[in-house]
């Protein structure tokens, strides 16, 4: 019988490191295994956390490692906290979540109550619906660009040929105030299918013989969608806008290209601002402590999400 | 409410987790909101109340 590569590893082994392998308990020999990746664990997620809230609390600026680095306590806290600047990006986050959160709610739904029904194509369909929602957002950004285009986008034509307004007169992305809707229509477009999925598993899980059981009671339609079809599928709802609402506060890349956060700061979320803090304005200790901020919230956003989570295992 | 106040006394997880989900939840909100600045001030203690809070209740006994 020719040998298994575990017998040649079992004879390469040397006899007295095969001894005191031996001599470890089950226990300890899991915590050798683990032990790896807990390590690595402590090294790239541990310790950074650490070192960004130690950061937070002194003026250290990473483009001057040399300079003196000073204890300021919570100023940098203070400071964020009562900027109006950053008091209106977070107001911009705020309006981003939202409507976000509410059409691709709206239209999740819709799309999954219909996809529901037996029909000839319904495969078909929903792999076509989950399109975009498996492009990078670095992809999607560059084609949205090209969609919003003014002289040659798609976006602007189809407005022109529906409303008669001419295409080159207004810019999705440019000033005007239209911006902040247009990439609210991109995340919507692009994680509305998500929402639909897990309405769908929702809508799914719901026994036929509950249904049949209001028939034989003659509730109407409109009253067995709200008396059983919502209240059961509301902590797959709940599952799906914490989830997007966590994506959606970190926000970054999809924004970044198309509107890098203009014009102005009308599209500017709190991530962007973030990485000009941190990285254009060279402020470290300031933008830890915005950073630290931001954790915090989506912590305690994740927190409940995992709560929500449990609950919806346990149905 | 009484249940929910002797859950609170007896140190239950469930009752301590719905307070620091409100507590987060509000917190959030007065982050975001566009109506007091004071608000905005204090949402990060708020929120960092409840996020303790939570960590400290999902130890408690069910």
């Amino acid at each position: 019988m020719t040998p298994t590569p575990l017998d040649r590893l079992a004879r390469a082994t040397p006899p007295s490191m095969a001894r005191r392998v031996r001599g470890l308990s089950d226990r300890t020999i899991a915590w050798l295994f683990v032990a790896p990746t807990i390590a690595l664990l402590l090294a790239i997620n541990i310790f950074p956390l650490i070192w960004t809230v130690r950061l937070s609390f002194t003026n250290f600026a990473a483009n001057k490692p040399n300079a003196e680095v000073k204890w300021v306590g919570l100023r940098n806290y203070e400071r964020i906290l009562t900027d109006d600047g950053i008091w209106a990006t977070m107001q911009t986050t705020a309006h981003f979540l939202f409507w976000t959160l509410f059409f691709q709610v709206l239209i999740g739904f819709t799309l999954a109550w219909l996809i529901n029904r037996k029909f000839k194509g319904n495969d078909l369909l929903t792999t076509l619906i989950v399109l975009p929602m498996m492009l990078s957002p670095a992809v999607v950004g560059n084609f949205w660009t090209f969609l919003y285009q003014p002289q040659i986008g798609l976006v602007n034509y189809m407005v022109e040929l529906l409303t008669g307004t001419p295409a080159s007169s207004f810019s999705m992305l440019g000033p005007g105030g239209l911006a902040p809707w247009s990439i609210v229509i991109v995340d919507t477009w692009m994680w509305t299918p998500f929402v639909m999925l897990i309405c769908l598993a929702g809508l799914r899980s719901i026994p036929d013989y509950i249904y049949e059981a209001a028939e034989i009671d003659r509730a109407s339609k409109w009253r067995q969608f709200w008396t059983i079809t919502i209240p059961m599928v509301l902590p797959f709802l709940m599952l799906a806008v914490l989830f997007r609402g966590i994506e959606n506060f970190k926000m970054f890349d999809m924004v970044t290209l198309l509107t890098g956060g203009g014009p102005g700061n009308e599209t500017l979320l709190t991530s962007i601002d973030l990485k000009r803090e941190a990285f254009e304005k060279w402020r470290t200790g300031y933008s830890s402590a915005y950073a630290i901020i931001l954790f915090v919230t989506v912590f305690g956003l994740a927190s409940i999400y995992v709560k929500a989570l449990n609950k919806v295992k346990e149905r | 409410m009484t249940r929910f106040l002797t859950g609170l006394a007896t140190l239950r997880r469930g009752p301590w987790e719905m307070l620091a989900t409100i507590l987060i939840g509000l917190g959030v909100f007065m982050l975001m909101q566009p109506f007091f600045l004071w608000a905005f001030t204090w949402s990060f203690l708020v929120t960092l109340a409840g996020t303790v809070m939570f960590i400290v209740a999902s130890h408690f006994p069910e």
